[in-house]
């Protein structure tokens, strides 16, 4: 074991990815020589060459078309957009072209090698458009796998088993971790299941459900909701497309409440497609209205950014709520 | 530009201004329409064996287009493209590839899988969208594609094999198997960011690309001249560094030939190319559209004057490869072979209900499945309603 933060994490992954396997190739705005704004691809191309690991022009359409083709050809393309409010140029690209590849042609061809890996969320003061959780709008779209790490550890299994899924892969990383999140992460080459929700700490009275960075924030409010005698289960949902209904399900009957916190505007939010989903497979278990805590309707703003983010406090207050129902 | 080149510009002390006409661009035409070779054209690799292929595939790609054509008027296939006029800009750019050589299409481009041996039943299944199709029946007539044929399948929105093309080339060249992508388009696909974001991508990257447009005059009603200002799309390639040739797209001699030296070009050099092919939409856009609501008959009749079809007729025929005789045998033949594939295809299933889940991914995940399974019950419950698959379901 190793301590390592996030983005070291990370870049292990796409080292152990690399050595592997001489097709795989990272690209993206910056991520050569420079490693990245955030360093995530640092002393890849030293280590594998220009050829495997190169600055693209300031294009995301260009990058995801690119990656496309190299997919299908093959390759296997680890195609990083620079932060995911700028991935709408590639829009096109993902919803119209990877994701329904291998459906189009009748699996004559395919794109499932590749992988895009994107920074996402708020905490870093970014405003409008170094803040955004667009993981709603590719979750509408059969035929993509989109996954969320929350920790270092989780990070270097998810990225490898994604990178090696034969399905297209949107990963988000949440960029407020990348330096404060350290923990243990095993040297060695390691996958955690894509798919698959994990039951972070388990409890009876209510079930909270978040993914990446929330999920610290879910931890403090628990923290706060136990001093007042109320058991917390906490489930990192890992993957959002396909998502993890039974491990959910299961947890909600259990406990017979459920809250879902997520940083993207409440409205259309991914919140609401689970909230629909546990109501049918939970309806008679449920003892409170599913609460969703989440951003509010407004672009991501800058000054306001604290009153805007659905923190531990107003989780907290959610599960009281929802208890007192 | 890189520090050295701008350093050596010539420098002005006035203003002077550039525009797409400072740089010439020739066209390359090598046959006449008689049938004759310009004197000091320079002939592409040719023999009788190939001549014929070629010649023989033209005349597959005139016939399927008449017949699907009135297959369509007659309500039998819901929808078709013709490439009357560019038959040649196609065949012509497929044959001088190698057959390993990726081809990624927009969707005007049947006459380069017909070169590569895309069998006649395989466009009609496709077209029928019937269980044999390789698509799976999922998309619409006229989306082609094929793993063995090494021909991507066709994507409707317009441009997105642009930068896709410069990426396959890129993979190719990693693997270093001496092979090239060759990428159509046209001229209206030529003004989505995807072809500026393409064409940048396999610049800056160094890929064996080979970028085809044909310029064809019309995308649906709008005419070029409402597509874009200046000098074609061979000018773009100019600003992008990128080795440009313009040719006429109707001399499928010019077009083999500019097809070849690019091809050649591009995998010794590992560099894209570009070939902006002249040519006229002498059809419809396809089956849903009306030419006669944007376009005179008089000025279709002047582009009817430039087929490339009869132009290599003629010039086989000064050959002594080819009589009037095996002409119109072999457009007999056609005919007949196209009417009885109709009906053979039009009858043949659709695709299994299974078909409809399969393929979204690699595996049909848990979520899919149980949605599957709730339809399926709800088709034995209501086979009445749905016809096509109701009699199949396990």
């Amino acid at each position: 074991m190793a301590q390592m933060n996030l983005l070291q994490a990370i870049n292990d992954a796409l080292m152990i990815a690399m050595k592997e396997d001489p097709s795989v190739v990272c690209f993206g705005e910056d991520v050569g020589h420079f490693g990245g704004v955030f360093r995530a691809t640092s002393n890849l191309q030293e280590e594998f060459g220009e050829q495997r690991c190169f600055n693209t022009p300031l294009t995301e359409q260009g990058i995801m078309g690119f990656a496309n083709g190299l997919a299908a050809q093959g390759s296997v393309p680890i195609a990083e957009i620079q932060f995911a409010d700028y991935i709408f140029p590639a829009f096109d690209q993902i919803v119209n072209e990877s994701a329904k590849f291998r459906y189009r042609s009748g699996n004559e061809f395919n794109v499932g090698n590749l992988t895009i890996r994107t920074p996402y969320g708020g905490g870093i003061a970014g405003g409008l458009y170094h803040s955004q959780s667009p993981e709603a709008y590719f979750a509408h779209t059969p035929g993509l796998k989109i996954v969320v790490p929350r920790n270092p550890y989780q990070a270097k299994g998810l990225l490898l088993a994604a990178i090696r899924d034969k399905n297209p892969i949107i990963f988000f990383e949440p960029k407020k971790l990348y330096r404060a999140s350290v923990g243990e992460v095993p040297e060695e080459d390691y996958q955690l299941p894509l798919g698959k929700a994990e039951v972070v700490k388990t409890g009876s009275d209510i079930t909270l459900l978040g993914w990446g960075a929330q999920m610290e924030t879910i931890e403090k409010a628990a923290e706060m909701a136990e001093k007042k005698g109320v058991s917390c289960e906490i489930v990192d949902l890992r993957s959002i497309l396909p998502w993890d209904v039974e491990t959910v399900a299961a947890s909600v009957k259990k406990t017979g409440r459920l809250l879902i916190n997520h940083e993207a505007p409440l409205t259309g939010g991914f919140a609401g497609e689970i909230a629909a989903t546990i109501q049918d497979k939970c309806f008679l278990h449920l003892e409170s209205p599913i609460a969703r805590v989440c951003g509010l309707d407004t672009p991501f703003p800058l000054a306001h950014e604290k009153e805007y983010m659905p923190d531990e406090l107003k989780t907290f207050e959610a599960i009281m709520a929802a208890i007192n129902y | 530009m890189d520090k050295a080149k701008y350093q050596s510009s010539r420098v002005i002390h006035c203003p002077e201004f550039l525009d797409g006409h400072s740089v010439e661009i020739p066209i390359l035409k090598i046959l006449k329409q008689d049938g004759t070779v310009y004197d000091t054209a320079e002939m592409p690799d040719i023999d009788q064996a190939l001549a014929l292929k070629m010649y023989k595939t033209l005349a597959f790609h005139r016939v399927l287009d008449e017949r699907m054509v009135a297959a369509q008027r007659q309500g039998r296939v819901s929808f078709y493209m013709t490439a009357l006029g560019e038959e040649g800009a196609v065949v012509g750019s497929a044959a001088g590839l190698n057959d390993k050589d990726m081809i990624m299409g927009q969707y005007r481009e049947q006459g380069a899988l017909m070169f590569r041996g895309f069998s006649l039943e395989n466009f009609m299944n496709q077209m029928f969208s019937n269980e044999l199709d390789l698509g799976k029946g999922r998309q619409m007539p006229i989306h082609y594609g094929s793993n063995e044929l090494h021909y991507m399948t066709i994507s409707s929105p317009l441009g997105t094999q642009i930068p896709q093309a410069a990426g396959y080339a890129y993979g190719q060249k990693l693997q270093g198997n001496e092979l090239c992508t060759l990428c159509y388009f046209g001229e209206g696909a030529a003004s989505e960011g995807d072809f500026h974001a393409g064409l940048n991508m396999a610049a800056v990257h160094n890929a064996p690309v080979i970028f085809f447009c044909r310029n064809n005059g019309y995308a649906i009603s709008t005419p070029s001249s409402q597509q874009y200002a200046g000098n074609g799309i061979a000018s773009r390639g100019v600003g992008y560094d990128i080795k440009t040739i313009r040719v006429d797209g109707n001399d499928i001699f010019a077009v083999l030939k500019a097809t070849q030296v690019a091809r050649k070009y591009a995998i010794e050099h590992n560099q894209p190319i570009i070939i902006e092919a002249m040519s006229y939409r002498l059809g419809a856009h396809s089956t849903s559209d009306d030419p006669s609501g944007y376009r005179t008959r008089d000025e279709e009749a002047k582009y009817a004057d430039h087929d490339p079809i009869l132009r290599m007729k003629n010039w086989l025929l000064a050959q002594n490869w080819w009589d009037e005789t095996q002409e119109k045998a072999l457009f007999d033949t056609l005919r007949e072979e196209v009417l009885a594939a109709v009906k053979k295809a039009e009858v043949i299933e659709k695709p299994p209900l299974e078909e409809l889940v399969t393929d979204v991914y690699d595996d049909v995940p848990a979520h899919l499945q149980e949605q599957y399974n709730n339809l399926k019950e709800h088709i034995k419950k209501y086979p009445d309603a749905y016809p096509v698959t109701a009699g199949r379901i396990k």
